[in-house]
This record gives structure tokens, C-alpha cells and sequence, in this order.
């Protein structure tokens, strides 16, 4: 008898469908993966839905809502393994610009009736609700790493991605270093690689859509920033992005943000 | 009185996540809801305060499946406020980056979202096991489109290289050279998808549809234009809220807009470019469109997968324009300086038109942004296609019905994520 094939759900949360649709631009090896796996869940692909346990749950998108809380426990009660894919469900992702304001405001920007908006006042990571067995960084996601990560699992190895900095892929490509000769700011010293250093080989500065490297040493980058003229707005704002939840992000933003208020 | 009503708790093969809830009494439609709940994500109210360069960047991350399009809008209603005008080889560039998206929106919605409700699956790699071929071609096709978004943009989900005024980093004309060939194929890939999908079976429906679409005086529409209407409209886009209302109301879900003054539902997207620019399309995608049958008008929404494809072979046309007329510009930008003021900007996504508005001081900082996505211009309509529509077939036993009723939401290729304006909604089960 034919082993059964492991089961993928595909769950979103708050998110731009970006990373989730990752998978679907996987467009030379998407019938491969459909081939290794049951696809048990997936509502952007497809319809049809298996109930029960998942053996891989890919987790995309960041908690914003008193249900998605609930909603979160539950898929990780049902899944063996859960992965979370991009900076919304790594970080909390760019909504995360709420938690550094007043949400109420928020709402009566944008909306009429603010009284039928039910939302918490956060916007979190995954990992800030339920154990996560694995995080893939990026907004949005590599999909050549997504493939390694969905491989690895099905081979049973760790994933092969790095936690050194943009500026090392910078190094291994040959590239200029944008700060360097043509003094542009750039986070790639202290943003995660996995993008292949993609913003310098297009002539600008990395604006950190990967998050934060292992051991970041940001406020020392601040200090060269502020050498090139930025001021404590434009210091707060470069960490207040797509991943402005994330620790040494916050952090970081939070100390500019605080010297602004002091003038 | 025999009341039934036909629920989808989470609708499949969309962006983002929906539901439906269609009401019918006596073989009528009562009511018809395409309720959203993609929690608010707040984009205009973080707009304030950010500087206005890093608007392309930020507005990409509305939605996964369309960045160009907001990335478009975005620098088009900045240029128009500082007064800038992007021409020559930039400007084709534009298009160039649009086609691309162009294409893998539309071969990813034909194939893996649209197509499997024709053919009976419950999706593109289901139906990939009896239709293989045709799944591999439109994996193929799409890719084109994306490999056209990494080039100009660096990658295919939010692109690094568009800015206010032009590109970080403009092509040289040989790294182009290598798409021509594969937009060669892509193009023969398109005229075999109009083709396949001509064959499916169609329900005959039609609707007298508002269509809302830009005109350009020479161009099949993109990034400008005015916007017009089959029924008289033609303003400029600065005259947009002087015509078209949002409104928030407890029932419903979202932001749903309107003409003004009675105006009422109208249709973005596809169908209102199609049949209001039709004579803009290239001869290829002309000449298909009256081999597959589809006439220069089409008004039956279940055809418009026929009026996507038909699209796509003009985004292959005018992409290989572009790349064979392209000279390096000297530089990859237009500077721009900031200034106080109002700029407005509509652009053609690949599901309909877009609309964005900034407000920024003199030191360039936004002081107000609105965003007015295609899927909260057609929300309107479609909840009236489903009244319309779907009252026809109220005799289709249960299962059957709800699957129409799917496949018409579907018909627009709605994408709820970018859909900034939709809400949580609780959901009336009685
Ligand atoms: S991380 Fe970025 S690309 Fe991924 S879902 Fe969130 S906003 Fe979209
Ligand atoms: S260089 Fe930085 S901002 Fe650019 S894609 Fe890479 S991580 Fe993201």
C-alpha cells in the first residue's frame, strides 16, 4: 500500500496574500510539490477542504482581531508542524505600525462608523501566541527558500537558510556597497539576508523587509546614519516598516522616537 | 413561501477571504451579501506622517497579487501633485512593469482561480491531473509575466526598483533582449488560452452594465487617461470624489462605492476596458477576439475569463512594443523636489481601476491619503450580478446553486486583501 502523503494547510491571518501566493509563483516546481503532498487546505488554490489534523501548516499573516487569537490555538492544535511564512506572521508585519499608535485614531481615519470596527489594538506575531516550529523571514518570503523549507521538511533535514546580514550577500555578489560610494542609507548590516541582496544591486539602500539579522547591532548603524544627515523622524521611520515589531527594530525606533519628543 | 439561503463560509480561489450569503424567497433573490472579513489593516491612517518617497514601497504591501498596480497609482498621484511628468523610455517602462503584472494576474486567474469552475474542479492543481497540458502552459505563461516583474522590479511580490519619477535602476537594452523571445512564446501561449477557454460552456447571461474605465487618446489604457463611463461620465481624475461616494453602513462589510446622484453600481476592470477601448487592443488581440466569438462588446460577465485572455495577448503585444523600441535613458529617474499640495492618480490594476489621492506639506510628508481599490468599486455590482443573475438559476438544486453563485463572484477576480477598507463583519445567520 502506498504511504499516505503528508498533509499541507495553507492559513492566513492579517496579510497582503503575498506570501502565500509565493507558492503559487513557484511555477516550475508547483506540480512537483502538489505531487509530494496532499494539499488538505488551501482556500486561495483550491475548494476542496480535509478536515482533521494537518502534518505541515504554513501560517501566514499577523493577529489583529480577538478571533484570529482563538483561531490561532486552533490551528495550532491541528497541525504537527507549523510554519510561519513572511514579516507579517514573523513580526506582526507592517499593520504592526499600529501598536506605536492610538488604534482608535486609526479606525476614525479611515472609517465612518468606527462603532462597527472590532480590532485589537495590536498586531502580532505567531510566535507571541503558540509554539512555532520554524520562521521564514521576508515581506514577502524567498520563494526559493520556500521551496527548501517545504523540502526540508519533507526530507526530514533543517531548512538551509542563513541569519547573516544583507550586507554579507552584498560581499558574496560582488556588489558595491551603496553606503559606502554613493552614501546611501542602507539596513542591510542589520536586516536578515534572503533576498540575495536585491535592493543594492538595483542602486539603492536596504529598507529591511527581511527583519532583523541575528545579534543586530542597530543603534551603532543609527549613529552612521545621523553622520549622513538623517534626522530622529527619519531615524525612527527607517526601523518602522515592514517588520517595525520586531525587537531590535522596535527598539530602536522606540530610542529615536523618544529623543524626538524630547527635542 | 419557501425561503432558502445559500451560504459559503470561506470563499475559495480569491484573494484575501470573503463569504457569501444569498437570500431566496419563492425563487427570488431577496438579498445578496459578498461579505468580507479581512481585518482592517489601517494603510491610509499610516500613510500621515511618513515622507512621500517611501509611498511606492509601503502601498505594495496592500496586496501580494497587484503591488504594480499601487505602486502605479501611487507614483502617478505624487507626480501629478509635485508637478512632474515622466516621458520617454520611463514612461514605457511603466508599461512594460504593468504588462507583466497584467499577465500573471490574469494567466493566474484564468487558470488556477477561473478555469476550474468551468471545468468542474475544485482547483488548478486538481485540475492539472486531467488537464495537465493546458495547467503547464498556464504555469509557463504566468511566468513570463513574473519574469518581466523581477527584471524591472527585482522581484515578482512587492518590487524594490519603482520610485517617484521613474526606477532606481533603468534596464540596459540588451538585459531586456532575452524576454523578447520569451514574450514571443507567451504571446502564441496566450492565443492558445483564448482559444481553450472559448470552448467552455458558458451561461447565457447579460447585464446592462455602468462600465467606468481611463481613456487615453492613443493606448489601450494603463497608467493614464480620463475617466469615463458607457453612460456619459469623462472627468479628469482630480474630479473623482465630485463623482464616485463611498459608503460605510452596518450591513454590509465594506466600503462599497457608487456614482454620485443616483448613478448607482457600476463595473471596473476587464469588461469596461474591453468595451470601451476595444479598438485600442493590438490586431493580434483583436483578430482573436473575433475568432473565439467574442465581439467587440461583451456584456455576459461569465465570458469575461474570454475578455482576460484576449488581454493578455495585447500585455504580450505591448510588451514586446516596448522592449523593441527601448533606448537606455540617461538617467533612471525624474528628480523631484517636494512641495505643498494635492495629487490624484486612477490606473488600469488587472481587476479594475485604482484610485489614490495624497495630501503632503512642503517637506514632503503626507498629510492625508485616501485609496479606493477595485474590489471596493465593484463590491456594488457584483452583489447586484448576483441578484440579477443568479434569481435565473434559483431553480439548480443546492449544491449546484451555490457553485454558481462562487463562480459569478469569482467572475471578478476579487481581491480582498487590497480591499483596504473592508471590515470584520459579524455574520446574521438567522
Ligand atoms: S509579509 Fe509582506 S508579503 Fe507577506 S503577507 Fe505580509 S505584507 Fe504580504
Ligand atoms: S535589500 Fe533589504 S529591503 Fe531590499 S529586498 Fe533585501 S531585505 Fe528587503
Amino acid at each position: 500500500m502506498e504511504a499516505r502523503k503528508p498533509r499541507l494547510a495553507v492559513w492566513k491571518f492579517a496579510s497582503c496574500d503575498g506570501c502565500q501566493l509565493s507558492l503559487l509563483d513557484c511555477e516550475d516546481e508547483l506540480l512537483a510539490i502538489a505531487g509530494a503532498i496532499d494539499i488538505g487546505y488551501f482556500p486561495e488554490a483550491t475548494r476542496g477542504e480535509v478536515k482533521g489534523v494537518y502534518d505541515l501548516s504554513l501560517v501566514e499573516g499577523s493577529v489583529t482581531t480577538a478571533h484570529d487569537v482563538e483561531r490561532i490555538h486552533e490551528v495550532r492544535r491541528r497541525s504537527k508542524t507549523l510554519i510561519t511564512i513572511g514579516a507579517c506572521a514573523t513580526s506582526g508585519g507592517i499593520q504592526a505600525l499600529r501598536n506605536f499608535a492610538d488604534v482608535r485614531e486609526y479606525i476614525s481615519i479611515v472609517y465612518a462608523h468606527p462603532e462597527y470596527i472590532h480590532t485589537l489594538e495590536t498586531s502580532t506575531a505567531i510566535s507571541e501566541h503558540v509554539p512555532v516550529d520554524f520562521e521564514l523571514r521576508g515581506c514577502p518570503i524567498n520563494k526559493g527558500q520556500l521551496v527548501d523549507v517545504v523540502s526540508a521538511f519533507l526530507a526530514g533535514r533543517r531548512p538551509n537558510t542563513q541569519a547573516h546580514s544583507v550586507c554579507i550577500q552584498c560581499k558574496l555578489k560582488g556588489n558595491v556597497c551603496v553606503m559606502v560610494a554613493k552614501a546611501m542609507p542602507c539596513l542591510g548590516p542589520v536586516t536578515h539576508e534572503g533576498c540575495g541582496a536585491l535592493c543594492p544591486s538595483y542602486d539603492r539602500g536596504c529598507y529591511g523587509c527581511f527583519g532583523p539579522k541575528e545579534t543586530p547591532n542597530a543603534p551603532s548603524l543609527s549613529g552612521w546614519f545621523a553622520g549622513m544627515g538623517m534626522d530622529s523622524k527619519g531615524l525612527e521611520r527607517i526601523y518602522r516598516t515592514f517588520n517595525a515589531n520586531a525587537e531590535p527594530f522596535r527598539k530602536e525606533s522606540e530610542r529615536h522616537d523618544a529623543q524626538d519628543r524630547k527635542g | 413561501m419557501t425561503r432558502k439561503t445559500v451560504k459559503v463560509d470561506v470563499l475559495a480561489r480569491v484573494e484575501g477571504e470573503g463569504a457569501l450569503k444569498v437570500v431566496l424567497r419563492d425563487g427570488k433573490v431577496e438579498s445578496a451579501e459578498f461579505n468580507i472579513f479581512e481585518p482592517p489593516r489601517f494603510f491610509e491612517a499610516f500613510l500621515r506622517g511618513r515622507h512621500f518617497v517611501e509611498t511606492p514601497d509601503i502601498v505594495a504591501r496592500i496586496c501580494g497579487i497587484c503591488p504594480i498596480a499601487y505602486q502605479m497609482s501611487g507614483v502617478h498621484a505624487l507626480e501629478n501633485l509635485l508637478g512632474v511628468k515622466v516621458e520617454g523610455p520611463l514612461r514605457d517602462l511603466r508599461r512594460l512593469i504593468y504588462c507583466g503584472e497584467w499577465i500573471e494576474s490574469h494567466v493566474l486567474h484564468i487558470y488556477m482561480l477561473h478555469a476550474p469552475d468551468f471545468l468542474g474542479y475544485d482547483g488548478g492543481v486538481q485540475m492539472a491531473r486531467d488537464h495537465g497540458d493546458a495547467v503547464k502552459r498556464g504555469l509557463q505563461l504566468k511566468k513570463v509575466g513574473n519574469e518581466i516583474l523581477q527584471l524591472l522590479g527585482g522581484r515578482e511580490i512587492h518590487p524594490v526598483n519603482v520610485r517617484v519619477g521613474g526606477f532606481h535602476r533603468a534596464p540596459r537594452k540588451r538585459e531586456l533582449a532575452p524576454l523578447a523571445e520569451k514574450l514571443k512564446w507567451a504571446r502564441e501561449a496566450a492565443l492558445e488560452t483564448a482559444r481553450w477557454v472559448a470552448t467552455f460552456d458558458f451561461p447565457e447571461r447579460e447585464r446592462d452594465y455602468t462600465f467606468v474605465t481611463l481613456r487615453h487618446p492613443d493606448e489601450y489604457p494603463f497608467n493614464e487617461g480620463r475617466i469615463v463611463s458607457n453612460k456619459g461620465l469623462d472627468i479628469s481624475a482630480a474630479e473623482y470624489d465630485a463623482h464616485f461616494e463611498e459608503t460605510h453602513v452596518a450591513h454590509s462589510t465594506a466600503l462599497h462605492s457608487h456614482l454620485r446622484d443616483g448613478g448607482g453600481a457600476y463595473l471596473t476592470g476587464p469588461m469596461a476596458r474591453y468595451n470601451l477601448a476595444f479598438e485600442q487592443l493590438s490586431a493580434l488581440a483583436k483578430e482573436t477576439a473575433r475568432e473565439i466569438g467574442l465581439g467587440e462588446s461583451c456584456r455576459n460577465p461569465y465570458r469575461s475569463i474570454m475578455v482576460r485572455a484576449v488581454e493578455t495577448i495585447y500585455a504580450c503585444d505591448e510588451a514586446l512594443r516596448v522592449i523593441e523600441n527601448y533606448e537606455q535613458p540617461d538617467r533612471p529617474f525624474v528628480p523631484v523636489e517636494p512641495r505643498a499640495g494635492v495629487g490624484h492618480a486612477a490606473t488600469e490594476a488587472p481587476r479594475g481601476m485604482l484610485y489614490h489621492r495624497y495630501q503632503i506639506d512642503d517637506a514632503g510628508t503626507i498629510a492625508d491619503a485616501q485609496i479606493v481599490p477595485p474590489t471596493s468599486q465593484n463590491q456594488a455590482c457584483l452583489e447586484e450580478d448576483l441578484i440579477d443573475i443568479i434569481g435565473g438559476f434559483s431553480d439548480l438544486p443546492h449544491k449546484e446553486l451555490q457553485y454558481r453563485c462562487e463562480q459569478t463572484v469569482r467572475n471578478y477576480d476579487p481581491c480582498i486583501s487590497c480591499a483596504t477598507h473592508f471590515l470584520k463583519l459579524e455574520i446574521d445567520r438567522g
